[in-house]
């Protein structure tokens, strides 16, 4: 990858991001110049007041801003008038106020605009990322990405490519109205400038490396406490509390140390540029005067000088820093553009939305995942539509892989065999059409942290109370529901209670039945139900959705035993087949599970 | 959490609490403001020199006190410099001084809580707590006062100057200060709670990721993308629309200040005339004054608020501190045996390993159901009782009370015959062994971590340890033997490995009693089996509670507690239980069968 190129990428997706904030940017951008504009012009109107008003100096301005001043009266009649001269410095202060407020809000709408839409870009676009790649990529990493390379991004365009602007359209304009008062005394002004924004950036280039540090040590310090919270039992239970808080401690005072240190470099860079700046004010105070006391300048001029120039030294030393920590961002960009340029999820072209009610046809599947061993060779059968499929099979077997499979959440490569619902190619089928016309309920389900009734109901708002507690009664689960104190209002997760893994799965499968698919998966999702409830559940789906084709992976062969067909995976190869009746005795795994789970009361005693 | 913020009413804003914390660099901290005042005398003093510039140089157009005027400038600007550095350096050595002595007083303080603390408390918590709480307080005791003492003394300074130079003048540029707080309090108040909701939106945001981010897997299957985006969309749009709505407040609040500052400015100019013609530079001097007052200004207003966020972090803190624990030695026993810090082993007893429940009754501090009643049991030393029942059933409730953990509503539980509140929890927490269901190991190398239980083992008790529990070969596979690094929590191992170094370590530390937390979680069958010969090895020679799991360990116990819904439900041994045909036997034959399937579907 050439740097170039990386950059320009780097630009490219600055760029996408910024649509719908540019504008902002533009306008924030604009007030800002206008504000800095304005706030040239008071010193004007007091250099004007003390030296022509005042003194009574003879003007000698150019002809647009006499026809101003004569406007107003003339000096003579503004010298008895001096409210105008005051008037004129609230006016400008006024449009000053405008500019400055216009300033900070369209720079915020700029901001928050960016950020709304990065941050929905990247949820939608990882929303949308393929099953493999959240299997790949780390939550907690993936998180960073999106909360704080997504603030240092923000800052970068909000902050300082826009403060940047702005402190240069400050200096510009500034260096413009010097000039025109007194080009010398502007020269002998500008000479420490550039020494101090070299000397900050330099400073803040070296510093960063020390903030560094303390970082890393302050995450050594986090970690310990972390480890000592987790561990608290194993703290405890050896009697090591001692041990611990000298190990704390020691980490502490070093962490402590090295800010200490930090804070004495903050401290000299602080005071140096203060004596960089105040010596470059006391230069220009005694050449101005010097230059007063010549006759080569006058008074008025010479204080607006002044105050220009205090304008100027604070921005200056912040420009340093800026212009130094350009080089983070780019960092922070290079970590979100790795998730924009994964690839999403697409839909073959002519994919359609077929009936999903035939019969489901596995054709010789062959599938393995990104050059690890196979994990499916040659699987073939069919469930024929209305029927109940059981799937039995160890870990590794292959049984969850053909479900995510069938729910495309691997993609079934070319020459993989192919799977078919009602005769079409899964592959020519919608994505989404497919997805929300299979329910599954996986063996450790996932809620939301919503309440119940929300996370039953969450694939469609219309659904009332009275279906989510429908189905809930079908899957066992409004007892349990109802037991708690705020009911379906009641929170899951974090904020709320805690279920137990039997209760979410009983959620999970109400949340399925809400679907009112035709195809329905369990993925051994009664494991932690007991046997009389798993049975219930059973009734009641087969009681509500006889129609409905229904893939049940279990190793209870209570549960296999009342599917119409049962195939038996083995290392990614189906080795049985059949119902019940003809596997039981057939002398395979099956029948010895048959044996095992039915005649063991005397065995295991 | 919210809700809690909003209750707090601390007096002074809580500062008071805080004190002992401060007093130490009290010494320090006068230095530090002393310096401060002279920093800010002579940022008022260097308007003084423009002053004479103007009126001296200029006005009276002579240029004789030049020299003196550019020395004694320098000698300004140095000592400013001096100043600054001196008390910046203080101010910073003094935040994180303080901030360092509140963690070590919170983490301290930890070491000594019970469990029910740690029960009702999140590590996310706690953690908090101790490092973002604290790092917050200290910069109040530092930043805030150097602030206060810079803002106020320039405050001060610049009116007294302006007041002796034109007491009339200075009276009507001051007379605008009033106006200005109470706008600046108006716009602060709305401020502070439209950032509240911010904070709030913003922390949604996160956790709407990482649902996104950890159940897209879910989200898939369900085909509710759209759903999630929108809703999602709902919240960014919520925060920009108070982020706006902040900026806007924000941008009063500055435009305020602006216009207050142009207003004195225009104050002065208006009545210039009451400066003399030819002082000039008093007339700039005015100017420089009412500009820069409204900065100080600015800074009280914004103090304020600062110190009602942090008032929530001393609040946080001095109740993390002031939370008493539920087990405390007595001070007879503090005396004698010494605490969890300063033991005094010289008076230390030797620990038998008998252990009886007498009539004992407990009911959790966090809870109202009593999920021990009348309970005795007799646990001579040497035997091996297991504890099983369904995950959250409440298993631990034994192992907690022998650990003194926590202790009983009523009853006692004896050690060797003894109350355990008669001895030490140290005497006793080194006297037992601990094996963790999801072992928990701590940064740093294998051997540290061996050596947690017992940091004077030699190198041939390190080696036996490993040997009876077979992690030998685990260890010598390892690409620094045993000084290999763990990394945090043990990450860089796998489970097996952590669980094999977990029992190596309770070995080490030659328990008397050995509480034992077994894995549910899966792992190979070769690990599976080195981890049974592993437990076999360790109850060895030992009184044992197993928090059990495995079948093997059940059925061979000398006694089975089966625990249902929090209460002992069915006690005896294996054959009794099974004979009976009750709640054990109904687990037992399920567990039993899965394993059967497991074994057949794996082996086969």
């Amino acid at each position: 990858m050439s740097k170039t190129r990386n950059t320009e990428g780097s630009f490219r997706l600055i760029w996408t991001f910024l649509k719908g904030s540019k504008a902002f940017f533009v306008i924030s951008i604009l007030s800002a110049a206008f504000n800095a504009l304005m706030d040239m012009l008071s010193p004007q109107i007091i250099r004007m007041t003390v030296d022509n008003v005042i003194e009574g100096q003879e003007p000698t301005y150019s002809a647009w801003i006499m026809r101003l001043v004569n406007a107003l009266g003339g000096f003579e009649h503004i010298k008895n008038n001096i409210w105008i001269a005051a008037a004129a410095l609230m006016l400008v202060a006024l449009i000053k106020v405008i500019a400055q407020y216009l300033f900070r809000v369209y720079n915020t709408k700029g901001s928050e605009t960016l950020v709304k839409t990065m941050r929905d870009t990247l949820f939608g676009h990882i929303e949308r990322l393929p099953f493999s790649w959240h299997m790949k990529n780390k939550t907690g990493d993936i998180i960073q990405r999106c909360t704080s390379d997504i603030e240092t991004m923000r800052n970068f365009i909000s902050e300082q490519m826009t403060g940047i602007f702005r402190i240069v359209i400050m200096l510009v304009m500034s260096l413009v109205f010097m000039l025109a008062m007194n080009p010398l005394l502007t020269l002998v002004a500008m000479i420490p400038m550039p020494i101090l924004i070299l000397h900050s950036m330099a400073f803040h280039k070296t510093v960063y490396t020390e903030f560094e540090k303390c970082d890393e040590n302050e995450g050594k310090l986090s970690a310990m406490v972390q480890e000592n919270l987790t561990g608290v039992r194993v703290v405890r239970a050896f009697g090591r509390e001692k041990t611990e808080l000298d190990k704390f401690e020691k980490q502490n005072k070093y962490y402590t140390s090295l800010w200490v240190r930090v804070g004495k470099s903050l401290s000299r860079f602080w005071s140096i540029s203060d004596l960089i700046a105040n010596a470059q004010v006391m230069i220009l105070v005694v050449v101005g005067a010097i230059l007063c006391y010549k006759g080569r300048m006058l008074t008025g001029e010479y204080i607006a000088f002044i105050s220009y120039n205090a304008r100027l030294i604070w921005p200056v030393r912040q420009l340093g820093r800026m212009i130094s920590e350009l080089s983070k961002a780019t960092v922070s960009v290079q970590r979100v553009k790795y998730i924009m340029d994964s690839k999403e999820e697409c839909d073959d072209p002519d994919a359609y939305e077929a009936d999903m009610h035939g019969d489901i046809k596995f054709e010789n599947v062959c599938f393995n995942y990104d050059n690890c061993p196979e994990l499916l060779h040659d699987v073939s059968f069919t469930v024929k539509k209305g029927t109940t499929l059981g799937i039995l099979g160890g870990t590794g077997s292959g049984k969850s892989t053909l479900m995510f499979l069938l729910d495309k959440l691997y993609d079934l490569p070319e020459g993989g065999g192919s799977i078919t619902i009602g005769g079409v190619d899964i592959r020519k089928i919608s994505t989404e059409h497919l997805r929300s016309n299979i329910g599954i309920v996986l063996q450790e389900p996932f809620l939301f942290s919503r309440t119940i009734s929300e996370n039953i109901g969450i694939t469609d708002e219309k659904l009332t109370l009275s279906d989510i507690r429908e189905a809930a009664k079908d899957a066992c689960l409004d007892d349990s529901v109802i037991a708690f104190a705020k009911g379906y209002d009641t929170m899951v997760g974090e904020r709320g209670v805690t279920l137990s893994g039997g209760q979410k799965q009983r959620a999970a499968i109400a949340r399925m039945i809400t679907q009112k698919t035709p195809i329905m998966i369990l993925d051994d999702s009664l494991s932690a139900v007991d046997t009389q409830t798993d049975a219930r559940i059973r009734q009641a789906l087969e009681k509500h959705f006889g129609g409905a084709t229904v893939i049940i992976i279990s190793h209870r062969i209570t549960t296999l035993s009342h599917c119409d067909q049962i195939i038996v995976m083995e290392k990614g190869r189906v080795m049985e087949t059949g119902t019940h009746e003809q596997l039981k005795d057939a002398g395979g795994v099956y029948s010895l599970i048959y044996q095992s789970q039915t005649g063991l009361g005397e065995e295991a005693v | 959490m919210s809700k809690a913020e909003k209750q707090t009413h601390l007096r002074f804003f809580g500062i008071g609490k805080i004190i002992p914390y401060i007093k130490p660099y009290g010494r320090v901290l006068v230095v530090m403001a002393f310096w401060g005042l002279v920093t800010s005398l002579i940022d008022v003093g260097i308007t003084l020199f423009q002053r004479y510039a103007v009126n001296h140089f200029v006005e009276l157009g002579t240029l004789d006190t030049l020299h003196w005027f550019i020395i004694a400038y320098i000698v300004a600007i140095c000592v400013s410099s001096l100043s600054t550095y001196i008390s910046c350096t203080r101010a910073m050595a003094v935040e994180v001084s303080i901030n360092r002595d509140l963690r070590s007083a919170a983490f301290t303080h930890l070491q000594t809580l019970s469990f029910s603390y740690f029960n009702q408390n999140s590590v996310g918590y706690i953690h908090a707590r101790v490092l973002s709480d604290t790092s917050r307080i200290g910069s109040l005791a530092s930043w805030s006062f150097m602030d206060a003492v810079w803002h106020s003394s320039y405050l001060v300074f610049a009116s007294v100057v302006m007041l002796a130079i034109n007491a009339k003048l200075a009276l009507m540029v001051l007379a605008i200060l009033p106006m200005v707080v109470v706008l600046f309090s108006f716009f602060q108040k709305k401020l502070i709670k439209a950032n509240r909701e911010i904070r709030e939106i913003n922390s949604t945001i996160t956790s709407n990721f990482n649902e996104g981010i950890t159940g897209a897997k879910t989200v898939k299957t369900l085909a509710i993308e759209k759903g999630m985006q929108t809703r999602f969309e709902g919240d960014t749009t919520k925060m920009r629309t108070r982020s706006v709505l902040a900026a806007r407040l924000r941008g009063l609040f500055a435009c305020t200040m602006t216009f207050a500052s142009s207003l004195a400015l225009a104050v002065v100019l208006w009545r210039h005339e009451l400066i003399a013609a030819d002082e000039v530079g008093t007339f700039s001097m005015f100017m420089s004054y009412a500009q820069g007052l409204m900065e100080p200004i600015r800074w009280l207003i914004d103090s304020i608020s600062d110190l009602i966020s942090t008032q929530v972090n001393i609040e946080r803190f001095t109740n993390l501190v002031s939370v008493k624990s539920d087990v405390i030695d007595s001070d007879e026993v503090i005396k004698k045996y010494g605490d969890n810090f300063d033991p005094l082993k010289e008076n230390w007893e030797e620990l038998r390993g008998d252990i009886e429940f007498r009539d004992v009754s407990f009911t959790y501090p966090d809870g109202d159901e009593e999920v021990l009643s009348h309970f005795s049991l007799n646990i001579p030393f040497g035997s091996n009782i297991a504890i099983v029942g369904e995950t959250g059933a409440g298993k631990s409730t034994l192992v907690n009370l022998v650990c003194r953990f926590y202790e009983p509503t009523k009853g006692q539980v004896l050690i060797d015959g003894i109350d355990a509140r008669e001895r030490s929890q140290l005497w006793l927490h080194s006297h037992i062994g601990y094996v963790l269901q999801n072992p928990h190991l701590f940064s740093g190398t294998v051997r540290d971590n061996l050596l947690y239980g017992n940091p004077d083992a030699t190198e041939e008790e390190i080696d036996e340890a490993i040997r009876l529990v077979s992690a030998d070969e685990v260890i010598s596979r390892l690409e620094h033997g045993l000084d290999t690094d763990v990394g945090e929590g043990g990450e860089l191992l796998s489970t097996g490995e952590k669980q094999l170094i977990s029992f190596a370590r309770a070995i080490l530390a030659k328990p008397r009693i050995l509480i034992l937390d077994e894995a549910t979680a899966s792992v190979d069958t070769i690990t599976e089996q080195k981890i049974q010969s592993a437990i076999n090895e360790v109850i060895n020679g030992r009184t044992s509670i197993v928090i059990a799991h495995r079948l093997s360990t059940v059925r061979n116990a000398d006694l089975i507690l089966a625990v249902r819904d929090g209460k002992i439900v069915e006690k005896g041994t294996h054959k009794e239980l099974i004979a009976a045909k009750g709640y054990y036997y109904d687990m037992y034959t399920r567990q039993y069968q899965d394993e059967e399937t497991a074994k057949i579907l794996n082996d086969y």
